[in-house]
């Protein structure tokens, strides 16, 4: 299964977090995973649009031939981040948000990886496995 | 855009979130609450958000940024019915909602507010407050 929607406005970021309750709740994950992942995908959906000016979220299941799971990319071709390290500490923003979302985020999935190229944009990529 | 209810019980304003709401709708209820505060001359505010299947970090910066407009506005807020994996989850993502005061349901939250009554306005505030009986 792949889904991809387009991340344009606040009503985008709803639509990303029910699709990935009803992914989540699909594939098994228990009530809190569910909840961290939905969470998760809501602040990386909001700095998709935020920060990057928009963009799109896509999920896919995931199987490593143990585990199922639920991937999902956040993509834009905003401004890139300059400082990766200074994103990703709690408390930083230059949003005018609490600084939570990126790092906050991290702490809710399994994986976490991050390409940004300033300039060109950023791609996030959070895993989330069944126990 | 939809809009979230503020109902007006005695002296206790009440919200029951019952929408997954968009940015745009939480930032309009925190204009909706002042404005009912300053209308109706309410001490209390009871936010239920057991409808909430996800509390993330600009919904828990909402709730909090209501409770301190509330306090400035002589009114004080409650946040009730928390599901325990969204407790988890905010936890998680570094909110501890300090300055909010929580309890499991309106019920227990009502019984809150109703014990601050006869108590004479905290001078400092933000400080949990203390049975003095």
């Amino acid at each position: 299964m792949s889904d991809r929607i387009t991340v344009a406005s606040d009503q985008d970021v709803v639509r990303v977090r029910q699709l990935v309750r009803t992914a989540a709740v699909a594939a098994k994950l228990s009530l809190v995973d569910q909840t961290k992942l939905v969470t998760a995908a809501s602040e990386l959906a909001r700095n998709t649009l935020v920060y990057g000016g928009g963009g799109t979220v896509e999920l896919i299941s995931v199987d490593n031939g143990r585990r199922k799971g639920i991937r999902i990319v956040f993509a834009d071709e905003g401004p890139g981040i300059a400082d990766l390290d200074l994103a990703l500490t709690d408390g930083y923003t230059t949003g005018g948000g609490l600084g939570l979302g990126l790092s906050g985020a991290r702490r809710l999935v399994d994986e976490f990886d991050i390409d940004t190229k300033v300039g060109e944009g950023t791609s996030i990529t959070v895993t989330k496995w069944c126990r | 855009m939809e809009r979230v209810p503020v109902l007006k019980i005695g002296d206790i304003l009440l919200v029951s979130i019952q929408i997954d709401m968009e940015d745009q709708v939480a930032l309009q209820l925190q204009e909706d609450l002042a404005d009912r505060i300053v209308a109706t001359g309410c001490h209390g505010v009871i936010i239920d958000i057991s409808a909430l299947d996800i509390v993330d970090s600009f919904v828990g910066r909402t709730l909090a940024t209501i409770a301190s407009i509330s306090r400035v506005l002589d009114a004080e807020t409650v946040v009730v019915g928390m599901r325990p994996a969204v407790a988890i989850t905010l936890v998680e993502l570094g909110l501890s909602l300090p300055g909010i005061r929580t309890a499991l349901n309106v019920e227990l939250g009502m019984a809150m507010l109703a014990q601050d009554e006869p108590e004479p306005e905290p001078v400092g505030g933000e400080e949990e407050p203390v049975a003095t009986s």
